[in-house]
């Protein structure tokens, strides 16, 4: 069964309509690439997706509820829009970091926020927080950064500031996790330590969509790729269709820009 | 007149340049934040009034603005005038409520969007934003501005003299009055002085306390 299922989205602003008529859907556990070139609207995709952004039109479901519909008159209760939000995680290209909080401050704030909202809170309060900032420590373990726990992003690299970011999302435990070329703010040779945390995530299974300018690491990791032009998914399919006989001219054009 | 006596009459002026200090500054602190969020807000007749508001008052002299509190309502409206006191106070805070909103609303507005739009993917409220993620870094940047303006109210409370209150530039005009001495004046200089540098001791002890974190 799909996880994440689009259906007929368009976003415009102004009168430039920015993405027109997108629909796919991704299964669970699959891990799937989102490139094209500069304004097509992969970045805008992402965040209507994940409620940054409100669409025009168009339905998003995922793991079969419907978080988001268009043609919904009624705005949802705030409880009810978080909710719905804790769905789908997303790791910004420029990591957006909380920077009064250590590393492992900034990977539990919103847990201990939500778990106040518990009933048992009141109760087992030390429990709870003990549990999240176990968590907490597990996730920074997974990231490679146990010894940074205490660490404020100021004192991080570019590389590891986003690893915390990506540790961040995963302890809401996101569905579906969405990356905004989560390398690009990083100095070339920091980049192979995020793919690498993206890699061991994908064979955990988890759902990933990824918009990425790395060709390379796009093929490897994805089992799905969407090449979108102008607002449009021009083409799809697995990795080798894409990058190995891609038959949409548009994309070809597009895959040669990375081969000099 | 002994040293001892100008002291002590000094002092007595000095007593009224503090209440205004303090006045004003517990008054306009939370007033300021009020008058922010009316700039900031998403109901334009509101934000356009604040707006308007702010320009008159930022762009005309706090002297005047305290003569037209003390002698406006008396001699537009017909009604009781305020005691001079209150007629100065009440000119100080909405003066300052509005140099205040300013400073609040631009370091409100330097956040960068990112960190909001972490908060809410992340499943926060939006106060739980507000008061978890982006007050300590608007604190942080408005650190440094309101120290000069808290500073700068030191200095403009010897404005309350133009309705004859009696503050500490007041109470050494006196002296000049009554005894011809005029080196009390030039005195008073040191209150300030002293007032104003543990002012800006505080404030640097604040801004180290800040220092763990950037941005
Ligand atoms: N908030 C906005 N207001 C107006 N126009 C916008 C806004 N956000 C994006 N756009 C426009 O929408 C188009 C798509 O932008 P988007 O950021 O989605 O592209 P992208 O595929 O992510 O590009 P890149 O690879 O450069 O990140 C661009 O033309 C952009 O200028
Ligand atoms: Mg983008």
């Amino acid at each position: 069964m799909a996880i994440l299922e689009v259906n007929g989205l368009r976003k415009s602003f102004g009168n430039v309509e920015v993405l027109k008529d997108i629909s796919f859907s991704l299964e669970k556990g699959k891990v799937l690439s989102l490139i094209g070139s500069s304004g097509s609207g992969k970045t805008t995709l992402l965040r209507c997706i994940t409620s940054l952004e409100k669409a025009d039109a168009g339905t998003i479901i995922v793991n079969g509820e419907t978080v988001f519909d268009a043609s919904q008159k009624k705005a949802d209760s705030s409880k009810e829009r978080r909710r719905k939000q804790l769905a789908v995680g997303l790791v910004f290209q420029s990591f957006n970091l909380f920077p009064q909080y250590t590393a492992l401050k900034n990977i539990t704030l919103a847990a201990e926020l939500a778990a106040k909202d518990n009933p048992q809170f009141k109760f087992s309060k030390k429990e709870i927080l003990r549990d999240i900032e176990e968590k907490g420590r597990a996730l920074l373990a997974q990231v490679g950064l146990s010894d940074k726990a205490d660490s404020y992003p100021w004192q991080l690299s570019g590389g590891q500031q986003q690893r915390v970011s990506i540790a961040r999302a995963l302890c809401m435990d996101p569905k579906i996790l969405f990356f905004d070329e989560p390398t690009s703010a990083l100095d070339p040779e920091l980049t192979g330590e995020i793919l690498k945390v993206i890699q061991q995530l994908a064979q955990k299974h988890m759902t990933m969509v990824i918009v990425t300018h790395e060709m390379s690491f796009a093929r490897q990791v994805s089992d799905e790729v969407i090449f979108m032009d102008a607002g449009v998914i021009a083409a799809e399919g697995r990795p080798e269709e894409i990058f190995d006989s891609p038959e949409n001219s548009r994309l070809r054009e597009f895959l040669n820009k990375f081969t000099d | 007149m002994s040293f001892a006596a100008v002291n002590l009459q000094l002092l007595d002026g000095f007593k009224t340049t503090c209440m205004l200090f303090f006045v004003t500054l517990i008054a306009a602190i939370p007033l300021g934040l009020v008058v922010a969020f009316f700039s900031m807000s998403k109901f334009k007749p509101l934000q356009l009034l604040s707006r308007f508001f702010v320009w008159v008052i930022r762009g005309t002299p706090l002297m005047l603005q305290v003569m037209v509190v003390f002698y406006g309502p008396g001699l537009m409206f017909g009604m009781k005038s305020f005691p001079r006191e209150e007629a100065v106070c009440i000119a100080f805070i909405i003066n300052y409520a509005v140099y205040f909103s300013e400073i609040y609303r631009g370091g409100i507005e330097s956040i960068p969007r990112g960190q909001y739009e972490a908060g809410q993917v992340l499943g926060m409220k939006k106060s739980q934003v507000f008061f978890k993620v982006v007050l300590l870094q608007v604190i942080k940047r408005i650190v440094p501005p309101m120290s000069n303006e808290i500073i700068t109210l030191v200095k403009d409370t010897s404005l309350a003299r133009v309705i004859a209150v009696g503050e500490l530039v007041k109470a050494a005009q006196d002296i000049i009055n009554t005894r011809g001495l005029i080196w009390p004046l030039f005195y008073t200089a040191v209150f300030y002085l002293i007032f104003c540098g543990g002012l800006t001791l505080i404030f640097s002890r604040i801004e180290k306390k800040l220092d763990y974190f950037r941005g």
